[in-house]
């Protein structure tokens, strides 16, 4: 599936009989592999839980145990990021939406307005639009005589969700310019406006191909929500950090960090999976 | 150089906006120090990354399953987990096993951000080179197997040269997310861009105009990083592909 920005022009007729299968964005799913590699971890997991336990013989709480005992702790925090990923992909998603029309405005200053963005918010580091966004913005608001709270979560969830919204914009822009003219020219001839042939004919068509690379995105904020913690948002990571302390047992780190790792594993290499079927799928046709 | 600095002096004392990156000789060698750091450490992830890449492809390629399904399990590890998990993994678990010399670990932090980011950066390089090496159309090697090239002929001759030329794009890519990515060392103390640009503000209190400036910094890099690919890309442009 062409994405935008592959710039993979030069060499397209080489390409023909691979479907770009090389053109695709990073992090998305490799061959496929089974479980395997989940149950690889779970083997580090195990082998690193036995030597610290073998480290650790004379204390009486076993690292199985210590794990068990942190897991609703260590749920909370992660679901905290899942909440933090969701609200930033559907700020995102719908900023994006709108950015991706501008990049393909009819009005040369709107269009270019929105490139210089785009290209802002896509080669920026994301830690540094996170630093951005937290010291930047105030935290509460003055609104007619009310003050409206504004939590570090949510500044934080709104820095992560710029780079999604620029991305996504690329996208969409792909998107809808792989959609034949013919199905503009089509509408067009049946009298629907601009803004009707972008909204029921264009973008309903569009959705299935931005939904692999959409689910990739979202794979990678979810990754990146573990950012929130460096500038001070009580995630998962932060929870960790907390566990570690309270624990101050140094044959702990390896267990607790893989078993995090894991966790992240376990949610994200499904998606990855989907991505890698959807794409297939829809490359056939 | 005086006028230069006497100029942001100015801008300072009456309009406020505080760059002292540009007057002040200390924070202008702080933020210069950090700025060759955040370069040092793009090139050294870069190299390893690459001869990392190119291992973890040969290894894909074997004929032993074992080998075959590790090398995976490691991609996907390295693809489908945090990379900042990943750095504090690295850092903070496995870094203390290590042992000292003169009460000083092998590896310092810049040591471990240069691990970490290679290893992720790899799975990466890798997955770029396979589909590489995939895209060389098979008429190319049956062409030159029926002119009686061998294996490794083949592999070096035809299929090594185009699969650089056509892992350029995606590779471009890949460099601006390695430089965009450094900013994760930031998090185990490595004295680079960001993490000096952060001692910077909390010392001068000028957040909004260090913000600017390090992203401007960062832009200016990944612009000159995607010229240079551009470059190579157009120099070593196939005659008879694309336009």
């Amino acid at each position: 599936m062409k994405t935008a920005g592959d710039k993979m022009d030069v060499m397209l007729p080489l390409s023909i009989g691979t479907k770009q299968a090389w053109s695709k964005d990073r992090y998305s799913a490799g061959s496929q592999v089974t479980f395997k590699v989940g149950i690889c971890l779970l083997a580090l997991l195990v082998t690193s839980i036995a030597f610290a336990q073998v480290q650790a013989r004379d204390l009486n709480e076993s690292v199985l145990d210590i794990l068990i005992k942190w897991t609703p702790l260590m749920a909370k925090g992660f679901s905290f990021n899942l909440l933090i990923s969701a609200l930033a992909m559907l700020i995102g998603t719908v900023a994006g939406l709108f950015l991706g029309f501008a990049r393909i405005s009819l009005m040369a200053p709107v269009r270019g307005t929105s490139w210089i963005m785009v290209q802002f918010f896509r080669n920026s580091p994301w830690l540094v639009l996170l630093f951005l966004v937290m010291f930047l913005m105030p935290f509460e608001f003055h609104f007619a005589g009310y003050t409206i709270p504004f939590p570090d979560w949510i500044k934080a969830t709104l820095g992560l969700a710029l780079p999604i919204m620029a991305n996504f914009a690329e996208i969409v822009r792909g998107a809808v310019q792989s959609i034949s003219t013919t199905q503009w020219e089509a509408a067009r001839s049946l009298a629907f406006t601009r803004r009707q042939i972008l909204w029921q004919i264009i973008l309903p068509q569009c959705v299935k191909r931005m939904l692999p690379p959409w689910m990739n995105w979202y794979a990678i904020l979810t990754m990146a929500t573990t950012l929130a913690s460096i500038v001070g948002v009580s995630e998962v990571m932060t929870v960790v950090g907390r566990i570690i302390a309270a624990e101050g047992r140094t044959e702990l780190l390896i267990p607790i960090y893989s078993y995090i790792l894991l966790w992240f594993f376990i949610y994200c290499y499904p998606i990855a999976l989907i991505t890698k079927r959807l794409e297939l799928r829809f490359a056939e046709r | 150089m005086h006028y230069f600095e006497n100029w942001f002096k100015w801008l300072y004392q009456t309009h406020g906006i505080k760059l002292s990156i540009f007057y002040d000789s200390y924070d202008r060698t702080r933020f210069f120090k950090g700025l060759v750091t955040t370069l040092e450490l793009s090139a050294y992830c870069l190299v390893l990354s690459l001869i990392l890449g190119a291992l973890i492809v040969l290894l894909l390629g074997s004929r032993s399953i074992i080998v075959k399904r590790c090398t995976n399990g490691f991609v996907q590890f390295f693809r489908n987990t945090p990379p900042l998990v990943q750095l504090y993994f690295f850092y903070f678990a496995i870094g203390p096993l290590l042992p000292k010399i003169d009460g000083t670990p092998i590896l310092g932090s810049m040591g471990w951000a240069v691990v970490s980011l290679s290893l992720l950066e790899a799975a990466f390089v890798a997955e770029i080179f396979r589909a590489g090496i995939e895209a060389v159309p098979k008429a190319m090697t049956e062409a030159a197997k029926s002119l009686g090239y061998t294996r490794l002929q083949i592999f070096r001759l035809i299929v090594l040269p185009l699969a650089v030329r056509i892992t350029i794009p995606a590779m471009t890519n890949n460099v601006v997310n390695l430089v965009k990515a450094t900013t994760l060392a930031y998090a185990i103390a490595v004295p680079e861009l960001l993490y000096m640009s952060s001692q910077i503000w909390s010392e001068q209190t000028n957040v909004t105009e260090m913000m600017i400036a390090i992203l401007i910094t960062y832009l200016i890099i990944i612009s000159f990083v995607t010229l240079a690919m551009h470059l190579l890309e157009k120099r070593l442009r196939v005659p008879g592909f694309g336009q």
